[in-house]
């Protein structure tokens, strides 16, 4: 739980133990602060939430394993569209969720094997191109598989996608408790993704120190050494393709399930790119890292949009940079300053299990020219 | 047979374009042993570059013909790229030379987009309409097969521009300091080469065949548009795999081999698919060819000193 600590680097280096309450409170206590600027941060705190999933099971991949992925988000794709097709009106199947969001992931995790059999053998750069390729892929046959037998409905997508029902309990609707005090959906719905993140957040810790988790960062940190040493490179990284892909999927099932609506417009390139930035930004290879670099990267374009429109009409009159130009502005500029300025991430990692400047350096396998 | 005649010519039309923007990965790879995210955005630039330009001329001396019109435009697009290409070699990618492999590609991506950013916040979202100097209309058909002059100009412009690339790099002093840096960096600054003057360079030419690529997609389609640059970077980066990355000569054949095919394919997809698919799935060729090159010859067709690097 160190690396929990780490979030708060100042406080986390000399009381561990305060800094560990400090985030927990933090997250119990993050969507009751966001009520008071209004629904919309809350709903923005569930978002954040399913980034954070994502940047966890992409870091699996290029921070733990060292493969560049950029075409992360067609797991993510596959597990919301999994999820679209068993539990809505598109087909009239009702599923209930505990049984699509498994199938979500694993249909996610069988798309990184598929991905991963033949690709793995290439490094680096090639692995990333390829990777983008196959995001590109599945966006077109989401898009096009509408005819001439509809499958996927296309550019309009599907919706009326069912919600969260656990234990008979619908969490979309808003929950009253006494005469006067509601809870919203999106409270639920929060701490719904909030133990999901906790149950990822566990489960990749102690994956990272296990046999595995050494075994990738033998593989990113030089894998013809680590082949040496016996371990199954081939076996190991398809281990990391498929499961960062079972991340993406359940991420994209929840998405489904909040969003009730789900196009190919949620899954180009751009997310996959907004999702490998997070990880840049906040500290490839370390989990604290990369949750505080999703969770900066998510509220920030969103705090832009409420304070530069407003700015911008008082100034000009007008909207120069409208929201979605700013997001891929900062974007942009985040992983190119980061790389030039500081490469190991806002937060870097520290512990011998994941050394930052070896993800970087040894990602593409070999020695520099 | 006229379909695929007809498919043949678009597919070396296309194919051309590729093969220029091909060569500008295929040196940066050569060289820097980086894929330069950002190649597909430069010719995105070019185009708008390059409207934006022939609108100025139009508006302001409306007397110029349609020709020099075009070439004043294209000049400018060109010098505009070139210095753009410079200034990304000198501020981004220069400072990670040696730093690790992962770190320029990641700052490469993020240039790619901040490009397009740019170019959004300039042109807008909107697809704008690129003025057709050259004619559009179609020849009279030779066998059944049309051909429009903005076809015969980009055919003839690519193979002037790829004579003159391959003299450059074989032929000059500045191309035998290239292939002596693609070679090896260190011996070749040891034999007097200035190797960062030589990268710069490779940027500048790079840049200035993809800002004529641009022009030409744009002629031959009509728009032009801030994300236009993606996809055709894409498939010039698989041209340039499949015809063996750092190899001049593969890049051409690359180019032209993807044009054929895609366009080849794009029209008979209906029928091999038995209808299932149809030519929106034309995108998916250029990934499936880059696949199946990386894993059964990542050497491309006629590459053979990148054994290692694949």
């Amino acid at each position: 739980m160190n690396e929990l600590a780490l979030a708060i680097p100042w406080l986390g280096k000399r009381h561990p133990a305060a800094a560990r309450w400090v985030v927990v409170a933090i997250a119990l206590g993050a969507p009751l602060i966001a009520i008071l600027f209004g629904k919309t941060w809350v709903r923005i705190l569930d978002f954040a939430m399913l980034y954070v999933m994502l940047a966890i099971g992409l870091n699996l991949v290029v921070g733990f394993a060292g493969l560049l992925d950029l075409g992360y988000i067609a797991f993510y794709a596959v597990g919301a569209y999994t999820f679209a097709f068993l539990a809505s009106p598109h087909f009239d199947i009702h599923l209930p969720f505990w049984i699509v969001l498994p199938m979500g992931a694993g249909f996610a995790a069988l798309a990184g094997i598929i991905l991963g059999l033949p690709t793995l053998r290439l490094r680096g750069d090639y692995l990333a191109i390829v990777t983008l390729g196959f995001g590109e892929i599945v966006r077109i046959f989401l898009n096009n598989l509408n005819h001439p037998i509809n499958i996927t409905n296309g550019p309009q997508g599907i919706n009326m996608i069912d919600p969260l029902v656990l234990f008979g309990w619908d969490i979309s609707r808003p929950v009253k408790i006494g005469e006067d005090i509601t809870i919203n959906s999106l409270f639920l719905y929060y701490y719904v993704f909030l133990a999901f993140v906790v149950l990822s957040i566990i489960l990749v810790q102690r994956l990272q120190i296990s046999r595995v988790g050494r075994a990738w960062a033998a593989i990113r940190d030089d894998e013809l050494a680590a082949k040496a040493i016996g371990i199954n490179t081939r076996n190991m990284k398809l281990l990391a393709f498929s499961l960062g892909a079972t991340f993406g999927g359940v991420a994209g099932g929840l998405f489904a399930a909040f969003q009730g609506f789900v196009s190919p417009e949620s899954f180009s390139l751009m997310e996959s790119i907004a999702v490998l930035t997070m990880i840049v930004f906040g500290g490839m290879g370390n989990l604290a890292g990369v949750i505080v670099g999703a969770l900066a990267l998510t509220a920030l374009p969103e705090v832009l949009r409420h304070v530069a429109v407003p700015v911008q009409q008082a100034v000009f009159d007008r909207v120069i940079l409208d929201p979605e130009v700013l997001r891929m502005l900062l974007l942009s500029l985040a992983m190119i300053l980061m790389m030039l300025l500081r490469p190991s991430g806002m937060i870097p990692a520290y512990s011998r299990y994941s050394r930052p400047e070896l993800v970087v350096g040894k990602a593409a396998g070999e020695a520099r020219k | 047979m006229e379909t695929l005649l007809q498919q043949t010519v678009n597919g070396l039309v296309v194919g051309s374009v590729y093969a220029l923007v091909a060569l500008g990965y295929t040196m940066v790879y050569g060289i820097l042993g980086l894929i330069n995210f950002a190649h597909g955005d430069i010719l995105m630039v070019g185009a708008l570059v390059a409207l934006e330009a022939i609108r100025l001329i139009q508006l302001h001396a409306p007397d110029l013909g349609l020709i020099p019109t075009l070439l004043a435009g294209l000049s400018v697009s060109v010098l505009v790229c070139m210095l753009l290409g410079y200034t990304i070699e000198r501020t981004a990618y220069r400072r990670l030379r040696n730093a690790p492999r992962l770190a320029p590609l990641i700052t490469a991506i993020g240039v790619s987009f901040l490009l397009q950013t740019i170019a959004m916040i300039i042109w807008g979202r909107n697809y704008h309409t690129f003025p057709q100097l050259v004619s559009t209309t179609p020849l009279e058909p030779v066998a059944g097969v049309f051909i429009t002059p903005v076809q015969v100009a980009i055919l003839v412009v690519s193979a002037l521009l790829m004579v003159a690339l391959v003299l450059l790099v074989n032929k000059t002093r500045l191309g035998r300091a290239m292939r002596a840096t693609a070679e090896n960096h260190k011996v070749a600054s040891l034999m007097g080469v200035d190797t960062n003057k030589i990268i710069a360079a490779t940027f500048v030419i790079g840049s200035g065949l993809a800002a004529v690529a641009g022009v030409m997609f744009s002629s031959n389609y009509g728009i032009a548009h801030y994300a236009m640059g993606f996809m055709p970077g894409l498939k010039a980066f698989t041209a340039a795999v499949l015809g063996g990355i750092g190899n001049l000569g593969g890049a051409m054949l690359g180019g032209l081999v993807l044009g054929l095919v895609e366009s080849i394919g794009a029209g008979y997809i209906e029928d091999l698919s038995f209808g299932f698919l149809n030519s929106s799935y034309q995108d998916i060729f250029a990934f499936l060819i880059l696949g199946i090159v990386l894993i059964f010859r990542p050497t491309g067709l006629l590459g053979e000193r990148v054994a290692d690097r694949a």
